[in-house]
């Protein structure tokens, strides 16, 4: 008993070391954003003498981050709503129909997911220039296009424990298929909503290839802006990390509070 | 609903037309484009296959794909270890477990590019001084060698991922039954034992999911080789994501680009079927 007792220990102490590791490279970032340029060249690991706001307050500007933010959050938001409202329909839908067309268009959904984005990348952008539609909407039916394969059939795993009855009785009762599907049907789905909204948030809040593709200046979400940004400061490191750690704190928040639903989420989503 | 029902197809519709329109309606455009000669500005003639005869004996496009490979094999097998290494230590009944998973999973959280920036920062400055002051040579100059960014990236990809991984076989960790490893330790089984006969065949699946997104992750990867050594020095550390974006977007080749980007489907594809089919097989041999 004595040795399992001191085993765990062990165990703890090198896993709050590896911890400490793992958080390293935040570390650096945060106390080199508050050093002056001379600062982190004297000394890069300690704490700073004496903090300075100045690089948080120009980088701030510099990244023109409240509208960076609120793009950001316009496309995350608007994908999201349009891959959960289409995605939980559609798997409803092929979940319900037996056929053997209704298994076909569930297997060319799943198809699709082996499709990486770069072997579709060219023609993307080059069709959707044509019709003028390399603009936020745009870029929100993109992501639609490509979120919906997983959405879909999470959504349509999901449906398996939702009994066919509960269908029936509502006919019965004389409702038609989008009162069903929206009363009933989606609101017993809302788990499974939750693991959707998660995988695609994390993904489409970060992603920087699509929207450099088809987003201008104007409309640069936090990604694009901080690679523009980057590029302007790549000797300053002062300004750099105060940028990047500007870019992290939303997500930090986020995750501090919604970390079991995220946990949980990015579970299903690999395991399913 | 059956497929005479119009609500089938009115519910079908939207995500079908967006499917369509983003990944179909482009894969199979981009592989007839890709027998062309197309620029992005000019109409474009048919060449037949002389992209893809090009492609082969395209020394960049080549160096890329085992640069990738190289990286693939290395990163797999190191997330994969320390990705199971950290669920083993996390599903201990220890105080901080959950603690420890949340800072394990929180890179991933984060995006690559933002993520490449910082290590940038690591490689590059906190490296040397850390070396300049214990007089360690092989700090310095870190990114600024093949070798250095082909590790830099190695590294990065290892702890942002293995959090990612570990939250996989956490989840079939928990579901190995308690009563099978306490038989065993009735039984005389060592803690060795006890993962090797026990918890590692049960965990089986989780490796046909983890190797599969480590791999196709690899393949992928664009944002976090931009930010961090943006294919330096002199191309040699750009992986395919980045040789196919940049024959495209820098050099306007985009019908040659595209003849490489169906290469690139074709690998993606057939590593990722391969994978699924011969676990599925080991699976139910087990």
């Amino acid at each position: 008993m004595q040795n399992k007792k001191r085993n765990k220990l062990l165990i703890e102490i090198s896993g709050l070391i590896l911890a400490i590791l793992w958080l390293t490279p935040f570390y650096l970032m945060v106390v080199n954003a508050f050093k002056t340029k001379k600062g982190i060249f004297s000394d890069i690991l300690g704490l700073p003498e004496e903090g300075t706001f100045e690089n948080f307050k120009q980088a701030f500007i510099d990244l023109d981050f409240i509208r960076s933010f609120f793009y950001s959050l316009f496309i995350s938001v608007g994908s999201l709503a349009l891959i959960i409202i289409f995605s939980s329909m559609a798997g409803y839908a092929l979940a319900r129909n037996k056929s053997k067309l209704s298994s076909g268009i569930f297997m060319v959904f799943v198809a699709a997911m082996l499709i990486p984005f770069q072997s579709v990348m060219i023609p993307l952008i080059s069709l959707f220039g044509q019709v003028e539609m390399l603009n936020p909407a745009g870029l929100i039916f993109m992501y639609l296009g490509f979120g919906s394969s997983l959405s879909i059939f999470l959504y349509h795993g999901a449906m398996a424990s939702i009994p066919v009855s509960l269908d029936e009785a509502a006919t019965i009762d004389g409702a038609n298929k989008w009162q069903i599907f929206w009363r009933i049907v989606f609101p017993m789905l809302k788990p499974i909503s939750v693991t959707v909204m998660i995988l695609n948030v994390i993904w489409i809040w970060n992603d920087y290839l699509l929207p450099s593709l088809v987003l201008s200046q104007e409309t640069a979400t936090i990604p694009l802006k901080m690679f523009f940004f980057f590029g302007q400061y790549t000797k300053q490191w002062h300004l750099a990390l105060a940028g990047l750690t500007i870019a992290i704190v939303p997500v930090i928040i986020v995750y501090f509070f919604a970390q079991k639903h995220i946990i949980k989420g990015v579970t299903d989503g690999a395991v399913k | 609903m059956n497929n005479r029902n119009l609500s089938f197809w009115l519910f079908l519709a939207p995500a079908l037309l967006a499917l369509t329109l983003v990944v179909f309606f482009p894969f199979i455009y981009g592989f007839i484009y890709s027998f062309t000669d197309w620029n992005g500005l000019t109409a474009s003639k048919f060449i037949g296959l002389a992209n893809y005869v090009e492609v082969f004996q395209d020394a960049e496009f080549l160096d890329a794909i085992v640069f990738t490979v190289l990286f693939a094999v290395v990163s797999i097998i190191l997330v994969n270890i320390l990705g199971l290494s950290l669920a083993l230590m996390v599903t201990q009944k220890i105080k901080s477990n959950n603690l420890l998973r949340t800072v394990f999973f929180m890179p991933n959280l984060i995006g690559g590019l933002i993520l490449g920036f910082i290590w940038q920062f690591i490689f590059v400055s906190a490296f040397s001084a850390i070396g300049d002051a214990l007089g360690i040579e092989a700090l310095q100059g870190w990114l600024s060698t093949t070798e250095t960014g082909f590790w830099g990236l190695v590294i990065l990809n290892v702890w942002q991922y293995a959090g990612y991984i570990m939250i996989i076989y956490i989840a079939y960790l928990q579901s190995v039954p308690q009563e099978l490893l306490e038989a065993a330790e009735i039984d005389g089984a060592s803690a060795f034992q006890r993962f090797w006969k026990v918890k590692f065949p049960l965990v089986a699946p989780a490796f046909t999911i983890s190797l599969f997104l480590t791999l196709s992750n690899a393949f992928k990867l664009y944002d976090q080789n931009l930010a961090l050594t943006n294919g330096g020095p002199f191309g040699s550390t750009q992986m395919l994501a980045m040789e196919i974006y940049n024959t495209a977007f820098s050099d306007y080749e985009m019908a040659y680009a595209q003849s490489k980007a169906v290469i690139f489907f074709i690998l993606v594809a057939a590593v990722a079927l391969t994978q699924v089919y011969y676990n599925k097989k080991r699976e139910v041999d087990l």
